[in-house]
């Protein structure tokens, strides 16, 4: 039964989404500011016969993840912009051998150690895949704790069903604040017994699936290049569909905005009350707000009134990032601008607002 | 009429890509003969690694996973997670255990990991065309060591198996040779005791094989061979290094 609503803690609900949603085995290192994840999950999962371990590093954790996804397992991991950085590695393995994953970056400022504050400027890391080789993953960006909550208690199921990693994508100030959520209901997951038949590639041994002709190997080395070019090109197939099918946005009054925001996760609120701002000053504004940042909205921008607006500000937590794929969209249509800060600082709804105002000031 | 003697069915029916005179086909035949023993080739899990082995699961006739470069010991931890009564090993030369995959299996040994490392020692990385290893001894060349390890430049070579017997997780360490009919046979015999400790859930097991890579060694199979009796077991001795306690595995 979904819940009546409770006050949480991003980081604990988001913990309690993804069990919520199937996932049972876990595998983390703690880091700032996502290790309530770990925490909650090394006292959770054991209550519902799942499974925590706590790794040597983010190179074991996402190992693990691999080892219990090739197995049939539903895994969850999570971990913040540097410990993401070290499990790409193993998201190139994953992606190659179509393991399924349900993974999140509640990010902070870079590069390097960076600092603990909220960060997007993971933004080219995981839209663009910081592992070896060609491949893709779905990445979604939820901007409040409920919108992180449906998404994560999706997330298992979206991995299974394309056989892939699916990140959700947060910030630290997303992972520590505190908001009212309804916990969706338990969904029911599969015993190990069912997971040979269930998960019909995954690694069970063959005994209970009528002998050695049944054997199951888990892997990417393909050393002819014909035979790895010819799996590359299914894996894209497969994330043409994917492009088609798992691109979301949400687009706000677009319909006589001089000026449209294209903003996600925290910034996108902070972008809807600089509207608030905009709109008592009389300058009208809009918002495309991309949930998943790959595949990339791009349809969302066709919806712009192109006879009212006269710019688009792409606003990031980064020195632009998520810019390059707006101009993409555009394809030249309206100028692009940049409103931003980066290193952990946040801008305020009046920044934003003056940002909009002096580029349109610029602009005539 | 009864055969007396079959290629066990742990062996898929191809033959190997290794050079002639390297013992992996040894180490891969005799797992495969015990799980066969045992009756668990159906109820098994491998893990295979990268370097000369990274195309085991097209030999060992079981469910396969492969791992990326010295993780085999998580992607194992991992799998074991999922199927807890199922039969897990992974299949590691010393590039991958004893350099790239430190942290992953000393951690593996540390939590008691229920499944048995096989670990293929040659001193040499195989597969890139003989660099050094962690394990090569000092004075021996290698193409990263040209005029022979130096122990100022390199230190000496690491032994794994002391040091993770040192660990408490670990229940069952030895290290044993393929240069003859009688360590072939003493091989076999601490393979079986590592999977039976492991079905008895007394905590990590490792098996190290000294091995040969006649080609990268620039010998012949046959002085391969005399190298490990003559150089390589005096650096790294053979026998039980830790087993479990008295009554333990009753």
């Amino acid at each position: 039964m979904t819940t009546d609503k409770v006050l949480m803690k991003g980081n604990e609900a988001f913990a309690e989404a993804a069990i919520r949603g199937g996932a049972r085995l876990y595998f983390g290192y703690p880091i700032t500011p996502q290790s309530e994840v770990p925490e909650y999950m090394s006292r959770e999962l054991p209550k519902v016969g799942g499974c925590f371990i706590q790794a040597e590093s983010e190179l074991g954790a996402i190992n693990m993840a691999y080892g219990a996804g090739a197995a049939g397992g539903s895994v969850f991991i999570s971990s913040s912009s540097p410990g993401i950085a070290l499990m790409q590695e193993g998201m190139s393995f994953l992606c190659s051998a179509e393991v399924p994953l349900l993974a999140m970056n509640v990010s902070r400022g870079g590069p390097g150690i960076g600092g603990i504050q909220p960060g997007q400027a993971d933004y080219y890391q995981v839209t663009r895949g910081g592992g070896n080789g060609d491949y893709r993953i779905p990445v979604f960006a939820p901007s409040s704790i409920q919108e992180a909550v449906d998404l994560l208690y999706e997330g298992t199921e979206l991995a299974q069903t394309w056989r892939n990693p699916i990140m959700v994508f947060t910030d630290g100030m997303v992972g520590q604040m505190m908001e009212p959520v309804r916990l969706p209901d338990y969904k029911p997951v599969l015993k190990p017994q069912e997971i040979a038949a269930k998960r019909n590639w995954a690694c069970t041994g063959y005994a209970d699936r009528g002998g050695d002709e049944q054997r199951r190997v888990v892997k990417s080395l393909r050393m002819q290049p014909e035979k790895l070019e010819e799996h590359v090109e299914k894996l894209f197939a497969k994330y043409a569909r994917a492009e088609k099918e798992l691109a979301r946005w949400e687009s706000e009054s677009l319909k006589g905005a001089e000026v449209v925001f294209v903003s996600f996760g925290t910034t996108a609120r902070i972008c809807r009350e600089a509207m608030e701002i905009l709109a008592a000053q009389g300058i009208r504004a809009g918002l495309i707000r991309p949930i998943s940042l790959w595949p990339f909205p791009n349809r969302a921008f066709d919806e712009i009134d192109f006879g009212a607006t006269k710019a688009v500000i792409s606003a990031e937590l980064s020195m632009g990032q998520m810019i390059t794929d707006v101009q993409l969209a555009l394809n030249g249509r309206l100028p692009v601008f940049l409103a931003h800060r980066t290193g952990g600082m946040v801008p305020t709804s009046p920044e934003v607002a003056e940002r909009a105002k002096a580029v349109l000031e610029g602009l005539k | 009429m009864k055969p007396i003697f079959e290629y066990t069915k742990g062996m898929t029916d191809m033959p190997t890509h290794y050079c002639p005179g390297c013992t992996h086909g040894i180490a891969h035949r005799l797992i495969m003969e015990v799980l066969d023993e045992m009756g668990e080739l159906g109820n098994t899990i491998g893990v295979a690694p990268i370097g000369c082995s990274v195309m085991a699961h097209q030999y060992m006739n079981v469910d396969m996973c492969e791992a990326a470069h010295g993780r085999a010991p998580a992607v194992a931890s991992g799998i074991r997670r999922v199927h807890p009564d199922k039969m897990v090993f992974t299949y590691q030369g010393d590039g991958d255990l004893a350099s790239i995959g430190t942290a992953e299996i000393v951690h593996a040994a540390v939590r008691g990991e229920k499944f048995t490392a096989f670990f293929i020692n040659n001193g040499i990385y195989g597969m890139t065309g003989g660099q050094m290893a962690p394990t090569t001894l000092i004075g021996q060349k290698s193409t990263t060591s040209q005029d022979g390890r130096s122990r100022e430049l390199n230190g000496m070579p690491v032994k794994m198996s002391e040091m993770l017997a040192s660990i408490d997780g670990a229940a069952y360490v030895e290290r044993v040779a393929l240069d003859s009919p009688a360590h072939v046979r003493q091989a076999k015999k601490a393979i079986r005791r590592a999977f039976e400790i492991q079905q008895k859930g007394l905590g990590f097991t490792l098996i190290e094989f000294l091995s040969t890579c006649p080609t990268n060694w620039g010998m012949t199979p046959v002085k391969a061979l005399d190298w490990v009796r003559n150089n390589v077991m005096e650096y790294y001795p053979l026998g039980v290094i830790k087993e479990p306690k008295e009554g333990e595995e009753a």
